[in-house]
């Protein structure tokens, strides 16, 4: 039936109340994309979304979905994945809910490599709750709770994810519409955690990362001499302050999911009626 | 009640007390005697007093008493701390040549029995079976075959090969005959076999067992103590059935990993103890809200904040029953047994399922450490049904659409419960949020709807009242004057102490609860009674505030959760016709 799916399959009957203008909806719009294109459709697909104008994104598509607490969407993935290994997992949410309040989910469900796509839909700010400094947010970013800016390094999430294990870290460029969802496709097809994040730029609370300095700024590593199956190569990425990238940073090729590692294959949502037939033999382990 | 016979054996943490206690346990268990064991233990790793109590007859025992016959005392702190238990004619067991115990002084009328465990040991093959000297020591003074312990000691060791099991042998033998040979004291116990079969397990096994047997598939949760071994059992164990144990990085993951699965359609848990519920609230609602079906397993310690971690006490009551922000539906199960335990988390399971809601399962410290003997058929597998409740498939979800075709996982019914799809399953591809939400799950912050839901939800309750079974557990004297009420842990010692009153002329009748919320209504059985007293672990008498809730006359209210506050002329009017109605009795 995947030949049938047309990506607006993932769109739902809600009209977005994102302000016109908002990255978010390239970031959709190429999630949507990347899913069909990878023949999935809305029945097998299950989206967790976190907190804030970017985990609205969960009530805007049409899949199985659910819209969870702030932080905490990972986890949710997480076991979502692990129940139902048939499933396609898409998990999205802002920065401030990956990398502030879930940062310690983040850590773990990379290094955890549970084969499935952590979409994060990076606007340098806190945009739901109107306009406060985020982690990313740079130092000297003025906002109403950081009045001479955070004063803070920004979180540096691709080497949090390198550092952690990472098996796949990617960045794009919500409105660079086709590398966007190429890079998104690529998350979804790695066997493992594919990491994405995205500049999605807020036009109402940051006037400083803007499209127009994303588009200036960027640096496409498929134009550089960028090996992204070299742990090297990704670092010098990573580490490097002067420059905005987008593309595949890093992907290891042999990276083995954690259902293979660990023998999860199994549709848990399929159980007998009554206790399971071995199920005496619980009883007798305790003679 | 047959002579019942109280060992124990107490050292400091880190030697070894808790394997040598199982492994004597587990000896009179397979002996055919009922055993009923209880720790005593300290958070800390090295150091710190531990002992593990012994409690054994032919007859069923199902609590503690203080009084000790025999203790293995490993060091002088042992026979301090259990001063009180230890009577005339107590045995104490030690090894005069540690260090530790050279100058220890057994009280005049009580019996030394001073074997030098580590040199018996280290001629049997190591030091570090001393313990298992000791234990051949206790055999014979309690004239229990010392063949008994054998297939304790294989089951223990078997794994490590042939020769430790030999070796263990005979260092219980050396024990045993040293205190033949050098003492000839007639020490009046005589702990008889008998041809039954018991198992012998706590009560974080039967929680973990009874997982399995419903189905549990999924389990997701975070260290701690007392609830660590539900794990523990889980681990390796839940594979056999091709489920999965993840140890999360938090609770807050924990829980969250455990919706995720649920929502795939497993039947999952996770278990831990107040401070970790505390950190699960917030997602308690989500789950509420979105009408999943979640078994949450809290096996309370001594609170607040970290308390005391290794003690006992069943102060969250409240925490279960109004814990989290805003008001949601959520079941509360108590058992009051170490059986119990293992059927009420079936029942957990299929409550969940048929109500789709979260189901607090708490257990407390003490049922969840101690071991009991059962008869193998107390866990009769044949007797576990699985109920997965309004499950909607390809065929039959085409009855829960909305008028633009979308699938309704929140359908407004007469009896609360809507259908549920699994992901995978054609055309019921849906949204569930913690946002108040209309049938299809999409946000609303319509007022009718948001009525409409709250009530849909609440009705669950009403109609899980109506057809299941909330009973208490009832024994004792049922025409007795005076009731007592109880629940938890704290059953056996209630049941064994009714006995103790019977024999004193004192006749009471006993409710134990197995159920926090719903619970049954007792008002009847108190306004019948002259005298009630609620028994129960902590400071407050949470459930004794739920009984007399219960018990008082009804009060009128006037409610309103629409989403928009009170306006002052509604609200007058409001107040003036619920009086008009007069307040019903
Ligand atoms: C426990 C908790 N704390 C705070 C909030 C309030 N809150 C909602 S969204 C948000 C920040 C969202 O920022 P980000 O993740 O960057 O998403 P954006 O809105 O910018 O897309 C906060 C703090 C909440 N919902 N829950
Ligand atoms: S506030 Fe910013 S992030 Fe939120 S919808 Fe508007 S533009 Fe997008």
């Amino acid at each position: 039936m995947s030949s049938e799916i047309r990506f607006t399959d993932f769109k739902s009957d809600k009209q977005p109340t994102w302000c016109p203008g908002c990255g978010d909806f390239g970031t959709m719009n190429g999630m949507m994309k990347a899913l069909a294109e990878t023949g999935n459709d809305p029945d097998n697909t299950f989206v967790v979304a976190g907190i804030g104008c970017s985990g609205k994104i969960g009530t805007y598509m049409h899949s199985y979905a659910l819209h969870g607490v702030h932080g905490r969407a990972l986890p949710v993935g997480t076991g979502v994945k692990m129940a139902r290994p048939d499933i396609e997992v898409m998990v999205a949410g802002g920065d401030g809910d990956g990398y502030s309040i879930g940062a310690g989910h983040f850590v773990h469900a990379v290094r955890r490599n549970v084969d499935m796509t952590y979409v994060v839909m990076d606007n340098r700010i806190y945009g739901l709750t109107k306009g406060q400094a985020s982690p990313t947010s740079r130092e000297d970013f003025e906002t109403s709770t950081s009045p001479e800016g955070p004063k803070q390094p920004p979180v540096n999430p691709h080497a949090l994810a390198l550092a952690s294990g990472a098996t796949f870290i990617a960045q794009s460029f919500s409105s660079d519409a086709l590398r966007h969802q190429e890079i998104i496709q690529e998350a979804i097809e790695h066997d493992g955690f594919g990491f994405v994040n995205v500049y999605s730029p807020c036009v109402t609370f940051n006037d400083v990362d803007t499209y127009d300095y994303f588009r200036d700024s960027l640096v496409d590593l498929k134009e550089e001499e960028h090996d992204p199956t070299s742990r090297e190569d990704a670092k010098d990425v990573i580490l490097d302050n002067e420059k905005e990238h987008q593309g595949v940073i890093y992907k290891d090729e042999s990276s083995v999911p954690y259902h293979e590692q660990h023998g999860v294959d199994e549709d848990m949502s399929v159980i007998p009626d009554g206790a399971p037939e071995s199920a005496t033999d619980l009883v007798r382990e305790f003679y | 009640m047959a002579a019942d016979f109280n060992w124990a054996v107490g050292g400091e943490a880190g030697d070894g007390i808790d394997s040598t206690g199982k492994i004597f346990a587990q000896a009179l268990s397979r002996a055919g005697r009922h055993v009923f064991t209880s720790k005593d233990f300290a958070s800390r790793i090295r150091g710190g007093y531990t002992a593990y109590k012994v409690r054994t007859s032919v007859d069923k025992v199902q609590s503690v008493v203080d009084r000790l016959d025999v203790l293995i005392a490993l060091t002088p702190r042992t026979i301090e701390e259990n001063l009180d238990e230890l009577h005339e004619g107590s045995v104490i067991i030690y090894d005069g040549e540690r260090t530790t115990m050279q100058d220890v002084e057994i009280p005049e009328e009580m019996i030394g029995l001073d074997v030098p465990l580590k040199s018996l040991a280290e001629e049997a093959g190591g030091a570090i079976m001393r313990n298992v000297v000791a234990l051949g020591a206790a055999c014979e003074v309690a004239e229990f075959p010392i063949e008994n312990l054998d297939s304790a000691l294989e089951k223990r060791f078997k794994d490590k090969g042939q020769k430790l099991v030999d070796n263990n042998k005979e260092a219980a033998r050396a024990g045993q005959s040293y205190v033949a040979d050098e003492y000839d004291h007639e020490f009046d116990y005589d702990l008889e076999t008998t041809d039954e079969d018991y198992v012998l397990l706590n009560g974080d096994e039967a929680i973990g067992m009874g997982a399995i047997a419903a189905g549990c598939r999924f389990y997701a949760g975070y260290p701690i103590t007392p609830a660590t071994d539900v794990m523990t059992y889980l681990t390796g164990r839940i594979e056999r059935y091709g489920g999965h144990v993840v140890q999360a990085e938090d609770e807050l993951s924990a829980i969250n990993m455990a919706l995720g699965a649920a929502r795939g359609g497993a039947r999952a848990m996770t278990a831990t103890s107040g401070p970790g519920i505390d950190l699960m609230t917030e997602t308690f609602g989500l789950i509420a809200t979105s009408e999943t079906p979640l078994v949450i397993c809290n096996v309370m310690r001594s609170g607040p904040s970290t308390g005391m971690p290794t003690k006992q006490e069943q102060g969250d009551l409240n925490q279960m029953l109004y814990g989290g922000h805003g008001e949601v539906p959520r079941f509360v199960l108590a058992p009051t047994t170490i059986d119990e335990c293992f059927w009420k988390t079936v029942e957990a399971f299929n409550l969940a399922e048929k109500y789709q809601l979260p189901v607090y399962l708490t257990a407390d410290l003490s049922m969840a450490v101690t071991e009991q003997t059962f008869s193998p058929e107390t866990f009769d597998m044949d007797e576990v049904e699985v109920d997965r409740g309004n499950v909607v498939d390809e065929t039959t979800i085409d009855d829960h659409m909305s008028e633009s075709g979308g699938f309704q996982p929140h359908e407004i019914t007469d009896d609360g419960i809507s259908p549920r799809a699994f992901p995978g399953t054609a055309d019921g591809a849906h949204m569930s949020t913690g946002l108040e939400h209309d049938e299809q799950g999409r946000r609303t912050e319509d007022t009718d709807m948001r009525v409409a839901q709250v009530d849909k939800r609440n009705r669950k309750v009403e109609t899980a009242r109506e057809r299941e079974d909330w009973s208490p557990r009832e024994f004792g004297d049922e025409d007795a004057d005076d009731l007592v009420i109880t629940w938890g842990s704290n059953e056996g010692a209630l049941a064994e102490a009714v006995e103790i009153l019977d024999e004193e002329g004192q006749d009471v009748r006993v409710l134990s609860v197995p159920y926090i919320f719903p619970r049954p209504d007792l008002s009847a059985d108190v306004e019948a009674a002259e005298t009630t007293v609620v028994v129960e672990c902590n400071e407050r008498g949470q459930f004794a505030d739920l009984v007399e809730h219960d018990v008082l006359e009804r009060v009128d209210r006037v409610n309103k959760y629409n989403g928009v506050r009170f306006k002052a002329d509604e609200l007058a009017a409001e107040i003036k016709s619920t009086l008009a109605e007069g307040v019903e009795a």
